[in-house]
């Protein structure tokens, strides 16, 4: 039986007393918002803070605030209530699609949106409980020297496994970020790094507060996702695509993300820009589709064949802009889920 | 004199009042433990069952506030005051709820052990959509693993129950 390791708890009620508490205690407290990524990393020593302090009783985290020009979610909100919530739609339906997604209903009622952007990195090697991970000497993400991906480096290839961080960095996002003497907003694309030990840029003092997100007026977008099964795994590839079109169906402006294919959400620059100026069509779409492949670097820590998946994020964006000008890809959504699920 | 040292989980220092099953329940535990611990090991309510105890299986889903969670990634201590229903409280008055009445009727349960963490999902999704889907039960369930039945006679069983229930509230 895996028994939680001893902690410390605390329960502050605003933000201003939850930040006080991460300054005293350092880098060994950390907040708890759902618990359905910290406590199982508990549960196999893979994260062991002295201190857990719960977010759950800060009422300022559950508020969603949705206007025509702007639109500010809680950090604590939970990925159920957004997948629920018909206001996520049109602009925003990557991001309800993304949600909705999450591992299970049950997971999905305690998972917060705050909790999945900053949701550990995963690897095959990382993820397996304390006496599995001594027995191979642990790894470079914990206790060990050695990536066991890829033995000569000296980065972890450990792979950003969030669903609704690609979706809201294809929608812009910014994240506000607070601490005791600070706050902060940062681009949601700009808050990771490609370093699977060291990747994300919230200090251990900082509270990501918010999501913020300006008016998605005119923009459509929509997120794939592969997995074996159609629920419980976590994405070992995902696309989120996002654009803007004139009345003639000209691209104005366009986002595409790809999840799961490095140890931070990649943004296709080239892919998203060969399609400003042109009308979605077989030839842009293909363009793009080659453009974002190229980019995606998938290693041997997840499941399904690396070089499989790499395909399968060619033929992602394809469906996803495919989807965005107005065709019905149903059939293959369905065949993506059902071809790969037990 | 003589200083004993408890084992860490007789240390009960952590202390919440929640209402299980409809009733007030004081309950004193290690501070470390899931609600699913201490309903098994402190309380005796051995009914809601250890899987994998990583959120992959859904065996141990009880209902707080009225919502499917599962009770092996949820603190005991972050339940003071809260609602929480197991499959204990499903039936009332000596008399088993529909759901597990048509469970039984049906063959829905094989070896049983992920039935009562279906009992209760299912429960929760009668209780917000008295009239679901084929698809929206087996989207509801599809945290609940269960490797006997092939989820066939599950799905079935709760349409029975809902109907079942339909036609107690039309009379």
């Amino acid at each position: 039986m895996m028994r939680l390791p001893l902690f410390e708890f605390r329960m502050p009620r605003t933000i201003d007393e939850a930040v006080l508490i991460l300054d005293g205690e350092g880098p060994k407290a950390m907040p708890l918002a759902g618990g359905t990524d910290l406590l199982p990393n508990m549960k196999r020593r893979q994260q062991v803070p002295k201190t857990l302090m719960s977010l759950r009783y800060i009422e300022d985290l559950n508020r969603v605030r949705m206007e025509a020009s702007a639109s500010r979610l809680g950090a604590c909100v939970t990925l159920a209530d957004i997948a629920a919530d018909p206001r996520f739609r049109n602009g925003l339906t990557a991001l309800a699609q993304a949600a909705s997604l999450v591992a299970t209903p049950h997971i999905r009622n305690m998972a917060t949106l705050g909790g999945n952007l900053c949701l550990d990195t995963r690897c095959n090697y990382y993820d397996q409980n304390y006496e599995w991970r001594k027995a191979i000497d642990f790894c470079l993400k914990k206790d060990g020297d050695t990536c066991w991906v890829a033995p000569g480096s000296l980065k972890c290839m450990a792979v950003s496994s969030t669903d609704t961080a690609p979706a809201l960095i294809a929608l812009g996002a910014r994240v506000r970020l607070v601490s005791r003497l600070e706050e902060r907003e940062v681009l949601l694309g700009e808050l990771y790094n490609n370093d699977g030990l060291d990747y994300i840029k919230r200090k251990p003092n900082e509270i990501l507060a918010e999501v913020l997100l300006d008016s998605l007026h005119g923009w459509k977008s929509t997120y794939w996702k592969l997995r074996r099964r159609g629920s419980f795994d976590f994405p070992v590839l995902s696309v989120a695509a996002a654009a803007r079109f004139t009345e003639s169906g000209v691209v104005e402006d366009a986002r595409i993300v790809m999840g799961s294919a490095a140890s931070r959400p990649l943004v296709a620059l080239d892919a998203a820009k060969t399609l400003v100026g042109r009308p979605l069509n077989g030839e842009s779409i293909a363009e793009a589709a080659v453009l974002a492949a190229r980019i995606a670097k998938p290693l041997d820590n997840t499941d399904f064949d690396m070089s499989w998946r790499k395909r399968v994020t060619g033929e992602f964006v394809t469906c996803a802009l495919r989807e965005l000008r107005g065709d019905d890809v149903s059939g293959e959504r369905l065949s993506y889920m059902r071809t790969h699920s037990h | 004199m003589i200083l004993v040292t408890l084992p860490i989980e007789s240390q009960k220092t952590a202390h919440i009042r929640l209402t299980l099953n409809g009733e007030a329940t004081d309950v004193s535990f290690a501070p470390y433990k899931t609600l699913l611990e201490v309903l098994r090991e402190d309380l005796g309510h051995t009914g809601t069952k250890h899987g994998c105890e990583l959120g992959e299986c859904g065996a141990c889903a009880v209902l707080l506030e009225g919502k499917a969670v599962l009770s092996c990634l949820l603190l005991a201590v972050e339940c003071d005051g809260k609602s929480v229903l197991t499959v204990e409280g499903l039936g009332a008055d000596g008399k088993l709820h529909p759901l597990q009445d048509a469970f039984a009727d049906l063959g829905a349960a094989q070896c049983g052990y992920c039935t009562p963490a279906i009992l209760v999902t299912a429960k929760a999704l009668l209780d917000s959509n008295p009239n679901p889907s084929r698809e929206q039960i087996r989207e509801a369930l599809s945290g609940n693993l269960c490797r006997c039945t092939g989820y066939q006679q599950i799905f079935e069983a709760v349409e029975a129950a809902m109907i079942k229930i339909a036609g107690k509230t039309s009379c």
